[in-house]
C-alpha cells in the first residue's frame, strides 16, 4: 500500500509543477465549457428571409408584416421577380424565400384555398426542416385568422373545426439550450482531458526512460498502475466539480437530482477512460502517437454520443456501435440525473454497463502491461 | 560470499526474427567481482543486460541471476538486482531528496529506513546545497553518481551499469570509480559496460562481445599476455575488427 502511496505522491508533485501542462489541465476547460456551450446551439435565428409578392393585396402584406413581426427572421428584401430570388438563394444572401402569386386574395376569397411557394436552403438539411417548421407555423396561424375573417364576409354557415396541438416541453420548458449543452459538454471535457493525460503520461515516462528504470524494480503491475491512475482519477473529479460549479453559477443549468448519484457514477466512469488512456500507452512508444490514437477515439466518441445528434435518428449499425462509446453513457446518464432527476434505479442499467466496461478496459490494460517484454 | 557465482549464463540468445541480437553466449560472475562487459556499439551489450536484469525475455539458453532464474522468478532478481541505464533515468522534474525518497519508496525500504539512506547519500556525494533542486539542474556528471548511488539504494547484491561514465569528464568518471571499488568492496558484484579502455583495467575479468558472441573473457592482464600488447585498447581493436 505504501508503495503506491510514494507513486500518487510523485505524480501529483510532477503535475503541480508542470507549467506547461498546467493550464492545459485547469484554465482550457474552463475556456471550452464557456465559449462551447453558448456557441453549440441547434436554435436557427436570423434567418434571412426574402419574398416576392406578385399580389400586392392587403392580405399578402399582412402575411409578410407577420414574419416582419417574427424575431426568428430578418425579412431582407421584396423581389420583383422569383428569377432575382432564386439567384440571391444562389449566392448564399438568403435562406428561404416565399413566393406570392398574382391574385392571391381574389383566389382565397373565392376558393376558400390557396397555395403559396416556399423555398428554403436546404444544404444544412436540419436547418432547413427547423426554418420550414417555423415558415409553416406563421403561415398557419395566419391562416385562422383570415379563415374567421373570410367567414365573416361570406357569412358561410360551415364552422371551422380544427384541432390545436398544445406542446408541454418536460425537463426543459423554454427549451433552452444551454441547460441541453452544457452538462453534454462537461462530459466531453471530463473525458478528453483524462484519456489525453492518462494517455500520455506513462508513453512519456517510456520516452525519457524512468519507465525501463520503473521495470527493473520489483513494483507489482497492479501498484504501478493505481498509483499511476489515481492522480488523473482525482483530476477527472476535479473537473466535474468545476464544470458543474461553472454550469450552476454562469449557465444556471437546473440540477433536479441527486449530486452524489452523479458523483458515483462520475467515479466508475472515469476508470474506464482511464483504463482506455493506460490501454493505449502500452501499444505506442511516443506521445505524439499516444495523442492521435487518442484523438481518433475522441472524435468518434464525441459525435456518436448522442450529443450533437440524437441516436435514434442514426442507422442500426451505428446506433449497435454506440453501445460502445462511454461517452454516450454519461450524456444519458448526466442529462437523466441533472435535468429530470432521475435515481438509482433510474441509472442503474446503463451503469452497470459502465462498471463492466470499466473492469474490461483495466483489465485489458493491465494485461497489456508488461514488465518483460 | 565469495567465490560464490552469482551470475550464471549459458548458451543464452536472444533472436529479433532472424537476427540473433545475442548469439549464445555463456559466462558467469562471482559475488564481490567487478565484470567488464565490453564491446562495440551493436555488438548486443544493451540486448544482453537487459535479460539479465529481466526484462526481455531470452529466446533461448539458460540463465541464473542471484540464484533465480531469469524465466521463471524475474521479479525475485528484480528484489536483489540494482540497474543504472545507459539513459540517465531519474525523474529530472523532482528534486534530489524526492528522486531518492521515491526510489527508496517504490524498494519498498521502510520510511526511516529512506530517511537514513537520504541523509547518507546526500552527504557521501557532497549534494547539500543542491539536495532541494530539481535534478535536471544538475551537471551530467553529478546526475550520474547520483542515479549510481539511487541504483544501491536498496543494497542489492548485484548492480548492473550500462555505460555509467558516458559523456562524462575524467575527473568525475575517476570518482566514479572510487564509488564503484567502495560498493565492491562492500561485497556487490558489479556488472558494468563501457567503452573506455583504461576503466577496461580496472575490472577484476572483462569479457569483449563481437557480434552478438563473446570472443574473449579473462583478467586484463590475460588478455593483454594473450593478444601480445600492452593495452585493452589494442586487445579490443584486434578482436573487434575480426
Amino acid at each position: 500500500m505504501s508503495i503506491i502511496f510514494y507513486i500518487i505522491r510523485k505524480e501529483f508533485k510532477q503535475i503541480f509543477r508542470n507549467k506547461g501542462m498546467l493550464p492545459i489541465i485547469f484554465i482550457l476547460p474552463v475556456l471550452q465549457l464557456i465559449i462551447l456551450s453558448n456557441a453549440a446551439t441547434y436554435e436557427i435565428k436570423n434567418i434571412q428571409f426574402g419574398y416576392v409578392d406578385a399580389d400586392n393585396s392587403s392580405i399578402s402584406r399582412r402575411l409578410i408584416e407577420q414574419f416582419q413581426a417574427s424575431t426568428y427572421f430578418n425579412v431582407s428584401e421584396r423581389f420583383s421577380s422569383e428569377k432575382e430570388a432564386s439567384q440571391a438563394m444562389q449566392e448564399g444572401t438568403i435562406d428561404a424565400y416565399l413566393n406570392i402569386p398574382v391574385h392571391f386574395e381574389r383566389d382565397l376569397q373565392k376558393d376558400k384555398t390557396n397555395a403559396i411557394g416556399v423555398f428554403v436552403d436546404a444544404i444544412d438539411g436540419s436547418a432547413a426542416g427547423v426554418i420550414n417548421v417555423y415558415i409553416s407555423q406563421i403561415i398557419q396561424s395566419y391562416n385562422k385568422n383570415i379563415a374567421m375573417d373570410l367567414i365573416q364576409i361570406s357569412d358561410s354557415v360551415q364552422k371551422p373545426n380544427s384541432i390545436d396541438s398544445i406542446p408541454l416541453f418536460w425537463y426543459n420548458q423554454t427549451l433552452n439550450y444551454k441547460t441541453f449543452m452544457v452538462p453534454g459538454i462537461l462530459v466531453l471535457l471530463v473525458t478528453m482531458i483524462t484519456l489525453f493525460l492518462s494517455g500520455m503520461n506513462i508513453v512519456r515516462e517510456k520516452e525519457i526512460g524512468t519507465l525501463e528504470q520503473i521495470n527493473v524494480t520489483p513494483i507489482k503491475k497492479y501498484q504501478f498502475i493505481i498509483g499511476k491512475l489515481f492522480p488523473f482519477w482525482v483530476l477527472g473529479m476535479g473537473l466535474l466539480t468545476i464544470g458543474l460549479i461553472l454550469a450552476k453559477v454562469i449557465f444556471n443549468v437546473p440540477m433536479i437530482g441527486n449530486l452524489g448519484l452523479l458523483y458515483a457514477y462520475t467515479s466508475v466512469y472515469i476508470l474506464v477512460i482511464l483504463g482506455m488512456g493506460l490501454f493505449i500507452s502500452n501499444f505506442t512508444d511516443t506521445q505524439q502517437q499516444a495523442m492521435f490514437i487518442a484523438w481518433f477515439f475522441v472524435v468518434i466518441f464525441i459525435l456518436m454520443s448522442g450529443l450533437f445528434t440524437p441516436i435514434e435518428s442514426m442507422p442500426k449499425w451505428a446506433q449497435i456501435l454506440t453501445e460502445f462509446n462511454p461517452v454516450k453513457y454519461f450524456v444519458e446518464i448526466i442529462r437523466m440525473v441533472m435535468l429530470k432527476g432521475s435515481g438509482f434505479t433510474d441509472i442503474l442499467p446503463l451503469a452497470i454497463k459502465t462498471l463492466a466496461y470499466a473492469i474490461l478496459m483495466n483489465g485489458l490494460a493491465v494485461w497489456s502491461y508488461k514488465k518483460t517484454s | 560470499m565469495k567465490n560464490k557465482n552469482v551470475i550464471e549464463v549459458e548458451n543464452l540468445s536472444k533472436l529479433f526474427g532472424d537476427f540473433a541480437a545475442v548469439n549464445s553466449i555463456s559466462f558467469h560472475v562471482k559475488a564481490g567481482e567487478i565484470f567488464g562487459f565490453l564491446g562495440a556499439n551493436g555488438a548486443g551489450k544493451t540486448t544482453a543486460i537487459k535479460m539479465l536484469i529481466g526484462i526481455s525475455s531470452p529466446t533461448s539458453g539458460k540463465a541464473t541471476i542471484a540464484g533465480f532464474d531469469v524465466y521463471k522468478e524475474a521479479e525475485s532478481i528484480k528484489k536483489n538486482i540494482g540497474y543504472m541505464s545507459q539513459k540517465f533515468a531519474l525523474y529530472d522534474d523532482l528534486t534530489v531528496k524526492e528522486n531518492i525518497t521515491f526510489f527508496g519508496g517504490i524498494y519498498g525500504l521502510s520510511k526511516k529506513q529512506i530517511d537514513r539512506k537520504r541523509c547518507e547519500l546526500v552527504d557521501e556525494l557532497g549534494l547539500q546545497e543542491v539536495a532541494n533542486s530539481l535534478v535536471s539542474s544538475l551537471p551530467l556528471g553529478w546526475k550520474q553518481k547520483l542515479a549510481f548511488s539511487v541504483s544501491l539504494l536498496h543494497d542489492p547484491k548485484i548492480v548492473f551499469l550500462d555505460e555509467p561514465t558516458g559523456g562524462v569528464d575524467p575527473i568525475t568518471r575517476r570518482q566514479f570509480w572510487e564509488m564503484i571499488y567502495k560498493a565492491a568492496h562492500n561485497g556487490t558484484t558489479i556488472f558494468v559496460t563501457t567503452h573506455y579502455m583504461d576503466e577496461a583495467e580496472y575490472c577484476d575479468r572483462v569479457s569483449i562481445m563481437v557480434n552478438g558472441k563473446i570472443e574473449a573473457l579473462d583478467t586484463p592482464k590475460k588478455l593483454k599476455a594473450h593478444y601480445k600488447t600492452d593495452t585493452m585498447n589494442d586487445v579490443f581493436l584486434k578482436l573487434a575488427r575480426g
